[in-house]
């Protein structure tokens, strides 16, 4: 039994071990990283979710920008009013009030509603059905082919799919944008959460056509821009849009809408 | 001279394609699995497992040279690689947040999720196995975590064309994934040829 030889090997092991030890703990003091205090307070009130609605990478990204000042206080979709007051009373302003958004999705063509060229069994996934023939199944070619891809996106389930067409729940939608980003045919938008009025079609295909492929389409007759009193509504490209600061919600332009495209949003 | 060369390009296409370390080592496996599953997050593990397992090989054989085979316990190398390595990474991780802090947003969490890499400790030890001296084993780290990078960035490119495929219920998520790393190791076995 030679016992220097195990001497020899717990000395230098031990003495690797301690050395490294050693070592790290002096490279943790010179390589110290100042954290701003500010910083790590402003991550705690985030909500952490790491959605990337605020356009930063992660809660993290959006707390490093709030802290040198680069983003508002008031910055992140999904905590809303509430974050942005707790951030704004860490970073000792003011916090503006921001105007709840929600996302919606610009079609109401469920089966009953949008006629259907043909019969589709494939893949169920909307960014591909997007390059099969005529662009889905349905005969009009910008409507919601319902395959859920924005559900899928949706980090807090606000989106179900219901008979064909994506329904967001605005009491769970925090805005974050994820859908818009997965929709392939852009249909999702954000609107204010106290919108009244909704033009719930984006086909932008002229009047016979759209009357031709959904029940509830937008002709763009302008029949709505007659209608309105504040001058809300424009058509453009055979397709009605509502701008949101001014409407009023009189519900005018949905008594004349001839196809009853333009619904309540409630 | 030339026939440093030599040595060196068989080397280049010995650890990075014929003996690919994933695909015909079965090293590293965790990360290859776990982090292939978009292209771009694995491109960035496989330059973070380049950057580490370069630097770890150059370390493992200056201290396998000065200290081990010095006072004659190589016995030892295993436990004292794994220290050297794990004390490695956290002061790689340290120094890039200092200095280099672009290169450490763009590694991210890769960095520390290497210290559990095998691949890491395995080729420090095959380095010393096949007695490479220490410039050998610097270059056979890069060569192997090259093999490392191409293995995963091409199982990262084959499971996202999968996302799409109808997968039979029973075969979704790992075991398809494995299986397509099984089908990836017998065509890499065609590369055994080129030596």
């Amino acid at each position: 039994m030679n016992i220097s030889a195990i001497l020899t090997a717990v000395a230098v092991v031990g003495g690797v071990g301690l050395f490294l030890g050693i070592f790290l703990g002096i490279a943790s003091i010179v390589f110290k990283v100042e954290v701003d205090e500010k910083e790590e307070a402003v991550l705690g009130v985030l909500p952490g979710n790491n959605c990337g609605g605020c356009g930063y990478p992660g809660c993290s990204g959006l707390a490093a920008a709030i802290a040198k000042g680069e983003a508002a206080v008031n910055a992140c979709p999904v905590g809303g009013d509430a974050v942005g007051k707790k951030v704004a009373a860490i970073m000792g302003v003011e916090a503006g009030e921001t105007i709840r958004m929600t996302a919606f999705v610009r079609c109401q063509g469920d089966s009953e509603r949008a006629t259907r060229n043909y019969e589709y069994t494939g893949v169920e996934d909307c960014s591909m059905i997007k390059y099969v023939p005529d662009g889905g199944a349905k005969s009009c070619n910008h409507g919601c082919l319902g395959y859920g891809n924005c559900a899928d996106a949706c980090p807090f389930g606000a989106i179900t799919v219901r008979n064909g067409v994506a329904v967001v729940d605005k009491e769970k939608c925090k805005a974050c944008g994820k859908c818009i980003a997965a929709c392939p045919k852009h249909l999702i938008e954000l609107i204010p959460y106290d919108a009244k009025t909704v033009v719930a079609c984006s086909s932008c295909d002229r009047g016979p056509v759209t009357m031709k492929a959904c029940k509830t389409g937008c002709i763009g007759c302008g029949l709505c821009v007659k209608a309105c009193p504040v001058d809300a509504i424009t058509v453009d490209a055979f397709h009605a849009h509502i701008d949101q600061s001014k409407c009023t919600g009189c519900g005018a332009c949905k008594e004349k809408c001839p196809k009853k495209a333009i619904i309540d949003f409630s | 001279m030339l026939d440093v060369v030599k040595d060196l390009l068989i080397l280049l296409v010995g650890s990075s394609l014929v003996s690919n370390v994933v695909l015909s080592q079965f090293l590293g496996l965790c990360p290859f699995l776990g982090v292939s599953k978009k292209v771009d997050t694995a491109a960035g593990m496989g330059g973070a497992v380049i950057f580490v397992i370069t630097i770890a090989s150059a370390v493992a054989a200056v201290i396998y040279k000065f200290i081990l085979v010095r006072f004659d316990i190589t016995y030892l190398q295993t436990i004292v690689f794994i220290l050297v390595i794990a004390a490695l990474v956290q002061f790689v991780e340290m120094f890039l947040k200092k200095f280099v802090p672009a290169l450490y947003q763009a590694l991210g969490v890769y960095l520390p999720l290497i210290t559990t890499n095998c691949a890491v400790l395995g080729i420090a030890l095959t380095n010393v196995q096949k007695n490479y001296g220490i410039g050998f084993s610097i270059a056979s780290g890069l060569f192997t975590a090259v093999g490392f990078m191409i293995a995963i960035v091409i199982l990262a490119g084959i499971r996202e064309k999968m996302e799409y495929n109808d997968i039979p219920e029973s075969f979704q998520g790992m075991p398809i994934v494995l299986i397509t790393a099984g089908l990836m190791a017998i065509a890499f076995c065609g590369f055994s040829g080129l030596l």
